[in-house]
């Protein structure tokens, strides 16, 4: 049995010349960036490079790259500059943001801080003029996610930073899913400032970075030594980071190809999916993530559905209420407005640049089979 | 994730379906939490000689029901009666923590489809005084003490 992975928005497998970089790095480049000595400086021009490479990426100046250990740190940062360099006691942001952004936004809730959780439409979308109503005197902060991360649409990040331009609002986005699958260009961006993470873009775990926008007023998160400028103390990872780099290279280099191979990846997937009775697609069908399929199977419940796919050498995800960790199917799922009894069959499928179309076959041929035992066996299932 | 036990039971559940004109049927859980247990009964002789189960729910629920049902088939409904969530729990081999509500789940749909039976044959069982079916099961809140 193959094992066919369908859980790149989980994370990706790291790319052999991302592991090639990596094994170098920690062979040969260990040299603390912060010393003097050549050791030292040649893993600090390392650094650098990679920074040069993301940057690259985005269409931004390596000064406006800045690594994190992680996107969720990116995000905490974010919030956290908008918090204590600018005047006010109010932020906006949506119900379906990642949990980095919304256990960040609660946690200041307790603070003092108000904060608007903007509805979202059927597919994911927050209503522009709403957005601009919420917007107040002493707004500091509107951050809504590029891509989200489960039923994969596109948020017009464009429109949403014009409107928080006009204010004078700082602009933040969770770009995690977007970074190597949306093409960017932060010189042209109305976004301040982007949170990103390596292990999306087949780099490794445990590195992210923040892209800050030149001009805006930055605070360190992290206090401590005076690593990337003072802005974010520790060590650096380096050979995360070199590998973050050569990740983000690959990227730009294949990235029209990567848009199109998976677009058409996720409609075969879906086309055939779609074919099982009684199921429902999520999310916007066009304005979404290249690789992101994400279906609702009534009757059925999401965690049975991922130890069968399992069995068969399938790994995915789903939103149900056991894979979340809570009492309620994912806050996702219900913010675009599904009733719980649809939204615990929910079935997240993303696909990488190691999905192959027999992949995709092989799960359109054997989903039908996994979606009958578990209906057969379903109280809920309606009796012939 | 899941102990041995647990994954056989759910990949291979032991007495799925439901029984036709049952003597007494029983359904516990509900939507929001996604869980949902349906099990019904044949009594003959105040034995139960068949049970069925139906689950709409993660892994351990279906596996909960299923080794529910292969306990108590072929007890006297006295004996079935003393089936508790932790014997469910025993036999799996353990849960994952926040699991632990699906073995109460198979532990109340059992009594449900007992008191069904009871209501439906004018018996009574002392010890179903007090149950409600239609109660909401106890769902562990996740806190951690370090």
């Amino acid at each position: 049995m193959k094992p066919i992975y369908m859980d790149y928005s989980a994370t990706t497998p790291i790319k052999p010349e991302v592991l090639q970089v990596m094994e170098e790095a920690l062979r040969e480049v260990y040299g603390n960036p912060s010393s003097v000595y050549e050791l030292g400086q040649t893993s600090k021009r390392r650094v650098e490079e990679a920074r040069e490479q993301l940057a690259s990426l985005l269409g931004a100046k390596s000064r406006e790259v800045f690594f994190t250990s992680s996107g969720t740190e990116a995000d905490n940062w974010a919030v956290h500059i908008a918090k204590k360099t600018k005047p006010g006691k109010h932020m906006i942001t949506c119900t379906i943001e990642h949990h980095a952004i919304l256990h960040t936004m609660e946690a200041a809730e307790k603070e003092g801080y108000e904060v608007t959780y903007l509805p979202v439409d059927k597919y994911g979308f927050i209503d522009l003029e709403e957005l601009e109503s919420a917007i107040r005197e002493d707004t500091i902060l509107i951050s809504i996610m590029y891509v989200n991360n489960e039923i994969g649409t596109i948020m017009p990040v464009e429109e949403i930073g014009a409107i928080a331009k006009k204010h004078g609002v700082l602009f933040h986005t969770d770009g995690v899913q977007a970074l190597g699958n949306v093409p960017l260009d932060m010189s042209k961006s109305n976004i301040d400032m982007m949170s990103m993470s390596a292990h999306k873009i087949y780099g490794p775990k445990g590195v992210g970075a923040l892209y800050i926008r030149q001009g805006t007023r930055v605070v360190p998160l992290l206090q401590g030594g005076a690593q990337e400028r003072r802005m974010r103390a520790g060590t650096e990872n380096v050979p995360g980071i070199m590998a973050f780099g050569e990740a983000a290279r690959l990227s730009k280099l294949h990235l029209k190809e990567h848009v199109e191979r998976l677009t058409k990846l996720r409609e075969r997937l879906k086309k055939g999916l779609m074919q099982i009775p009684e199921s429902f697609f999520n999310g916007h069908p066009e304005k979404r993530h290249p690789g992101n399929v994400n279906i609702c199977f009534k009757y059925i419940e999401g965690e049975s559905m991922l130890l069968l796919l399992d069995a068969i050498g399938v790994s995915a995800s789903s939103g149900s209420a056991c894979t979340s960790g809570s009492l309620d199917p994912s806050h996702v799922l219900m913010g675009i407005g599904l009733p719980h009894e649809i939204a615990h069959g929910s079935l997240r499928l993303t696909l990488g640049d190691f999905t192959t179309e027999e992949d995709v076959d092989y799960v359109i041929e054997h989903l039908p089979e996994i979606i009958n035992r578990l209906r057969e066996m379903s109280p809920l299932t309606p009796r012939e | 994730m899941y102990s041995k036990k647990v994954m056989d039971h759910f990949m291979n559940p032991r007495n799925v379906g439901e029984i036709e004109n049952a003597d007494g049927v029983g359904e516990v859980g509900n939507i929001r939490c996604g869980d949902i247990m349906r099990i019904s009964i044949r009594v003959h002789d105040d034995v139960i000689d068949d049970i069925k189960f139906k689950t709409f729910g993660c892994g351990s629920a279906v596996a909960s029901s299923s080794i529910a049902t292969e306990m108590i088939k072929g007890k006297t409904i006295e004996e079935a009666l003393k089936l508790t969530n932790k014997d469910v729990l025993d036999e799996l081999g353990g849960l994952p923590t926040i699991k632990v509500h699906c073995s109460v789940l198979a532990e109340q749909a059992l009594k449900a489809a007992v008191l069904d039976y009871a209501n439906k044959h004018g018996k009574h069982y002392k010890e179903l005084e007090g149950f409600s079916p239609d109660e909401d099961h106890p769902h562990d809140e996740h806190e951690l003490e370090a």
